[in-house]
């Protein structure tokens, strides 16, 4: 061990130049970016891509800092409706340019929408929605001139559908001229977009090393104005602890992924500054509907009693869950902010009597085997406990939950889903829509994997969807959240929040409730 | 093993010429590779068809349409049976692709060239300390047996075997990066000197050398030197047990007594003659060791950010990403026979009686 000591000593010596600070024009993230698969915009579904992405790539229309509930258009300049609801014009701002110089045309927009429906990858669902197919998505979105985009759908939807859709990653604008430079087999330069950028973002991607960084760039043209720092470089750390090291150190400016303990773990140090960003992701219970036991009205609204909601956001979930009791989340057009349900082990007994469980029953929960859910599901394991209801957890690998889970082999899972545009329809769509309950279903919607057969309510979804005013489609969505808080498989329990540590010089920062609406261009420090 | 296909290679072939020995040994380790590999190749493949995890999620996602999904699987070739889909595999590696990494839209081999250097050279490291520090310290465990030195260096050992790596590391970092500060954080290099020097070898010590660049060298050892010393506190750890329990035996051997009845200085008795003669099972031992830190230490990786081998494979298997996995278990398996046939030459080196 002294020989050890020795040896380190030793070599300490030797090593002088560690660098106290990060370079004052690089703002360095550290993040666990691993689920960083690719950086093609036809492609891109995960979190970290996402993030980088809405920094590199801009699209017709979003949200900006500052403003997280009105949509507003981006390169778009202004947009309008025809009298049918079915073709939407969009006018592009003038004098526009990608990173490549070429300037952004109409034309750019076109081919950026066409290749998502023609690389039918996994976010092609999203624009396949508007009834657009290979065969026809070249009349569908087309240029009408350099600066005029038109947008054509087969049914009449809420505009607001629309334009969310084109806020979303999947609809940024990548450079035509660029891409095609470096196409392949036809594949509308997918290979080389994988690892490249092509995009007029606030930020240049300059380089992407899977399960290790990337490098971004200042874009000295963007619209909004050059971007405050000229480098942006996100580092993959997995490890929150480490995070946590790096962060006080000194060695990044911003640690995105410490766990709540850890956070506690910082509270007295005045050179960092800790900021909570309410994030759109829901967590909920999901109960099999193919279960007798669950599929009971009075099980569901026992088990809704029987979750100690408050008790777990205070204590091991404080500062990363809000109870949250919808499924459209908190803080938008339409969300339905009641939470209704507490811990009533009394109620909850008397409901199961009722149901004919006075003693309870054997039932399987699934979900992830790392925190949060091992502690949320031994949390509902235990208060279920309270009323004889024995829960068996199986933790494993996120993705093998999901493979059980649509295949429908569960009894009750613990998941959690983000929606991939901030309009009510992004949730409704998946947990009150099933339009064939049918094993052998090709759409396989949440409320399908529950096995949870609903064509009252799912006609409901579908008439919100359509319905151009604004204040009856609310009450739509208000009503529709109601009743799935009520009845059915779903007992919506949380709503998440990230917390990032910064240096305390760090200022600007701003990580909007979904992954692509992390801004990096107004960050200072 | 190995010892006994050398003994039975040099029976069978007294005062031949040393060409067609070569040669000989040559096809058996080729032999030996091929065999090795197609095993590896088949048993990883099974289990990776047979894991409960859809592999075609991982490509598309929990959301894609019904198409999508028919599609990525077809290209997959997860419709075929089994050995259809093994056979395809075989043939296009013999073609020298190893297909691409679902999860970095890359191709393996790009991906083995990126992470293996980083655990190449932190292996090393970890065992260059391992051995450098644990042998002397065996040795002089077992010639003080039962003194405080020898205690010592056992206690020493247990605490490295069985304390988790993952919390050491920790540790580790706290004291000595963030409040002496004696070493540089998590990561290969500081960000400010990142991309500076052109990659060669991968391994960044080596490449700053080979460009003359020291600012960059000093950075990277002082990166190194914790991850490696940790490791490599593990390895000293097996190693100095090892070497203590050989020497041990070697020292109660009549030959050793009548070394000292002779009068030879101890110290030559015990560093040339016992020593000398635990040599080759040591290397064994070493070698081992250093094959299983080159396989990656996912949890050393991931407390020090150190983008290697281990926590890409371990990602892969998360995600039933079938090719980096297989990528990664064929680049292991050639380096454990490539290290085995390295001990074989060792051994002939280092022993006289193995010696043609």
């Amino acid at each position: 061990m002294k020989r050890l000591l020795m040896g380190v000593c030793l070599a300490t010596l030797l090593s002088t130049p560690v660098l106290a600070e990060t370079p004052a024009n690089t703002l360095v993230i550290a993040k666990a970016i691993d689920d960083m698969v690719t950086m093609d915009p036809a492609e891109i579904y995960e979190l970290s891509n996402s993030e980088v992405a809405v920094n590199v790539y801009d699209r017709l229309m979003g949200l900006e800092i500052g403003d997280m509930k009105t949509l507003v258009p981006k390169a778009a300049e202004s947009w309008s409706v025809s009298e049918d609801g079915k073709t939407f014009t969009f006018k592009l701002k003038p004098n526009l340019k990608f990173h490549s110089g070429n300037p952004l045309t109409a034309d750019d927009v076109a081919f950026s929408l066409q290749r998502v429906i023609l690389l039918n990858l996994t976010p092609a669902y999203l624009l396949q929605g508007l009834g657009w197919t290979p065969e026809n998505v070249k009349e569908m979105a087309k240029a009408v001139d350099p600066a005029t985009v038109q947008l054509t759908i087969n049914e009449k939807y809420a505009p607001t559908y629309i334009l969310n859709l084109m806020s979303t990653v999947t609809s940024s604008i990548v450079d035509k001229k660029e891409a095609l430079a470096h196409e392949k087999n036809g594949d509308l330069g997918h290979d080389w977009l994988k690892t490249n950028s092509a995009g007029s973002g606030a930020y240049r991607m300059r380089s992407w090393k899977a399960n290790d960084s990337v490098v971004l760039e200042a874009n000295p043209d963007f619209r909004l104005g050059a971007p405050k720092l000229q480098r942006v470089i996100v580092r993959h750390v997995p490890e929150g602890a480490t995070q946590r090291l790096l962060v006080e150190k000194g060695d990044i400016d911003i640690a995105r992924n410490l766990t709540p303990d850890q956070i506690k773990g910082i509270a007295g140090n005045t050179d960092l500054v800790v900021e909570t960003f309410p994030k759109a992701t829901v967590y909920y219970l999901g109960l099999n509907q193919k279960n007798d036991k669950l599929k009971n009205p009075k099980v569901q609204e026992a088990l809704r009693w029987l979750i100690d909601y408050q008790g777990m956001a205070d204590s091991f979930l404080k500062g990363q869950m809000l109870v949250h009791q919808a499924f459209w989340p908190a803080g938008f057009y339409a969300s339905l902010e009641n939470n209704p349900y507490k811990l009533d082990t009394a109620k909850a007994k008397a409901l199961l009597a009722e149901a004919g469980y006075p003693n309870g029953f054997d039932i399987q929960l699934d979900t992830g085997n790392t925190q949060p859910f091992t502690g949320i599901a031994q949390s509902i394991q235990s208060t279920f406990a309270e009323a004889g209801v024995k829960v068996t957890i199986n933790s494993a690998e996120v993705k093998q939950a999901l493979t059980k889970y649509r295949a429908r082999q569960h009894e009750m899972i613990y998941m959690y889903w983000g929606p991939d545009y901030l309009d009510p329809n992004a949730n409704a769509d998946s947990f009150a829509n099933n339009p064939d309950n049918s094993d052998s279903s090709a759409s396989k919607p949440l409320a399908w994997r529950n096995a949870w057969d609903i064509p009252e309510i799912m006609a409901e979804t579908k008439a919100a969807l359509k319905e151009s005013d604004a204040e009856k489609r609310k009450q739509q969505y208000l009503d529709l959240q109601t009743k799935l808080q009520t009845t059915g498989p779903f007992l919506n329990m949380f709503q998440e929040s990230e917390q990032t540590v910064m240096r305390k010089n760090v200022k600007g920062f701003f990580s909007g409730p979904n992954s692509d609406l992390v801004f990096y261009y107004q960050t200072t420090k | 093993m190995a010892n006994d296909v050398t003994t039975a290679a040099r029976a069978a072939a007294p005062g031949q010429i040393f060409g067609a020995e070569f040669a000989y040994e040559l096809i058996r380790f080729l032999g030996t590779l091929a065999l090795t590999l197609l095993g590896l190749t088949f048993v990883t493949f099974v289990i990776g068809r047979v894991v409960p995890i859809d592999p075609v999620l991982a490509v598309v996602g929990d959301r894609a349409m019904p198409e999508t999904y028919e599609r990525v699987r077809q290209e997959l070739g997860i419709d075929l049976p089994i050995y259809q889909q093994f056979w395809l595999y075989l043939t296009k590696i013999a073609e020298g692709d190893f297909g691409t990494s679902a999860m970095t839209s890359q191709p393996v081999l790009h991906d083995l060239f990126q992470y293996f250097p980083a655990t190449l050279e932190l292996a090393t490291a970890a065992t260059l300390i391992g051995v450098l520090l644990g042998i002397p310290l065996g040795v002089v465990a077992a010639t003080h047996q039962g003194r405080l030195i020898d205690h010592v260096t056992r206690i020493v050992g247990l605490i490295g075997y069985s304390i988790p790596v993952f919390w050491t590391g920790l540790v580790g970092l706290l004291v000595f990066y963030a409040w002496l500060g004696w070493v540089a954080g998590p990561g290969r290099l500081d960000i400010g000197y990142d991309g500076l020097v052109e990659p060669v070898t991968g391994l960044i010590t080596i490449d700053s050398l080979l460009s003359v660049d020291w600012d960059v060298f000093k950075n990277a050892i002082a990166h190194l030197l914790l991850p490696a010393s940790l490791l490599g506190y593990l390895t000293l750890a097996y190693v100095s047990r090892m070497t203590r329990s050989f020497m041990l035996t070697e020292l109660n051997q009549e030959y050793i007594l009548t070394a000292r009845a002779k009068g030879m200085p101890e110290r030559r008795v015990i560093w040339r003659h016992a020593l000398g003669n635990i040599i080759v099972p040591l290397i064994t031992v070493v070698a081992l060791s250093y094959a299983s830190l080159l396989e990656g230490a996912v949890l050393t990786e991931t407390v020090f950010a150190w983008p290697g081998l281990g926590q890409y494979i371990t990602r892969s298997l998360f995600n039933a990403d079938m090719n980096a996995v297989l990528g990664g278990t064929l680049l292991i398996g050639t380096i454990f026979v490539c290290l085995n046939v390295l001990c074989d030459m060792l051994y002939r080196l280092l022993d006289p009686r193995v010696r043609p």
